[in-house]
């Protein structure tokens, strides 16, 4: 297996889901408004106090994403288990590594599309003025964040959607995995929003980038061991 | 059957030691090491709680290594080791966390602060209970070990954080302590009871291994033969 085939049969697996999801736009537009309903109810939880919504709104930002992420990563392998699709998937034949990073990278892009509706309306709703280079590094952080959750959650639900109680399972899973990164981010999206004055900024920023390339070079190679095991 | 009864004689003396050793320990840690010069009597939970907090460390490190082989070699015992060495880490945790919080209300005066330690100690917790809630789920023998496997050596990721985190990030719990800043009648009990708890843990995992192993047997046997290993083990 040359890495030019796994990269090809990892863009073919991410090609059929992005296809699958244009049809239906289900999986996406249900995750986008759960993280509206969220970010809503933050709101409501502190009273409408604008002051407070302003000093917490990077942590409720980060909040709304893992919250609705879960939704998005356990429809991703929900479609394949339906009439044992992995299973036919992987006698075509693809590589396991192959069905899991093109499953993850789909996951990755569900994510990092909710930005441009989240993060503007958050903004709004949380009264926090912003410079079109905040909202850059925003996105870039948001990015960050979305990959944090997409490996590790791409390989938790290929085995939760296997099991009973797999609605629990997934986030009883993935919560406690994804604290480091929701520190991280709530950090840095903290800075970037009420400002950096100690410069403190690229270390939070280092730290979500180890995250990504930690939990995306494990899952990688554990996942194989995962879909083989049917 | 002999040597059935000779593995377990092996394995009880290992609890036996260990638990010798930690009424030994803590005798010495109650009644001769002298009070902590700040801390006072309180000082005195520090024999309990350090070497539950090294010992978890360790047996949840024994858990991956055992995860990493189950994985490679696909053999039920090594399943049945990381579960088993799950379980005893999860235990050693928790009395970990119980004592730290008795010790931290009249030093820190909060029973929980949301320090990087505590709070790594804490995902550890449920990062591992959340491998035992899984596993409980998978009926099937090889995509539980599997899956457990593969999850514990996820889980595992944090282990190497909670011994780090200290001296990483700022943080309200100490750095590692070094024997040569400690008087020597406060070492002695807390390096037996360090021995103590790591026996008590290797005959727990011991025990509970086997446990597991039996179970599958069970498990996997038709009905005549499943009550023969029951009879034998019985």
């Amino acid at each position: 297996m040359t890495l030019r085939t796994l990269l090809r049969q990892t863009a073919t697996v991410l090609r059929k889901d992005l296809l699958l999801e244009w049809r239906r736009r289900s999986r996406l537009v249900s995750i986008v408004l759960f993280g509206l309903v969220t970010l809503m109810l933050f709101s409501f939880a502190l009273d409408a106090d604008s002051d407070m919504l302003r000093a917490g709104a990077a942590g409720f930002l980060v909040l709304a994403l893992l919250l609705s992420s879960t939704l998005g990563l356990a429809e991703s392998f929900r479609i394949e288990d339906e009439n044992h699709a992995l299973e036919g998937l992987l006698l075509v034949p693809v590589e396991p590594v192959a069905v899991f990073y093109g499953k993850a990278v789909g996951n990755a892009l569900f994510l990092l599309l909710m930005a441009p509706i989240l993060v503007p309306i958050a903004l709004v709703l949380y009264n926090v003025d912003v410079h079109a280079t905040q909202l850059l590094e925003l996105l870039g952080l948001w990015a960050l964040a979305a990959g944090g959750l997409a490996a590790p959650g791409t390989l938790y639900s290929a085995m939760t959607v296997r099991v009973r109680s797999r609605d629990v399972l997934l986030p009883l899973l993935l919560y406690p995995l994804e604290v480091p990164m929701l520190l991280a981010a709530v950090k840095a999206f903290g800075l970037v929003l009420l400002g950096d004055p100690m410069g403190q900024l690229d270390e939070w920023t280092q730290f979500l980038v180890a995250f990504d390339v930690i939990y995306w070079s494990l899952s990688g190679v554990l996942a194989p061991y995962v879909l083989e095991e049917g | 059957m002999n040597r059935l009864t000779t593995r377990l004689t092996w394995h009880h003396a290992l609890g036996a030691v260990g638990l010798a050793l930690l009424l030994v320990g803590s005798a010495f840690g109650l009644f001769q090491a002298p009070p902590e010069r700040h801390m006072g009597e309180v000082s005195r939970m520090l024999y309990i709680h350090a070497p539950h907090a090294m010992n978890a460390l360790l047996i949840f490190t024994f858990a991956g290594v055992f995860a990493v082989l189950s994985l490679w070699t696909a053999k039920a015992r090594w399943d049945a080791l990381t579960a088993a060495a799950i379980e005893a880490g999860l235990v050693l945790n928790v009395i970990m966390l119980g004592t730290g919080m008795l010790w931290a209300k009249p030093t820190w005066g909060v029973w929980w602060a949301w320090d990087v330690r505590l709070t790594t100690a804490l995902l550890a917790l449920l990062l591992f209970s959340g491998v035992m809630a899984l596993r409980s789920f998978v009926e099937d023998p090889q995509r539980r070990a599997v899956w457990t496997a593969v999850t514990t050596i996820v889980a595992y990721v944090d282990v190497p954080l909670i011994y780090f985190c200290v001296r990483w990030w700022r943080s309200l719990h100490q750095v590692q302590s070094s024997p040569d800043t400690v008087d020597s009648a406060m070492v002695l009990p807390f390096r037996i009871n360090l021995v103590a708890i790591l026996l008590l843990s290797l005959w727990f995992i011991l025990m509970r291994a086997r446990l597991e192993v039996v179970r599958q047997a069970h498990e996997q046997a038709p009905e005549p033969a499943a009550r023969q290993v029951a009879a034998t083990v019985g």
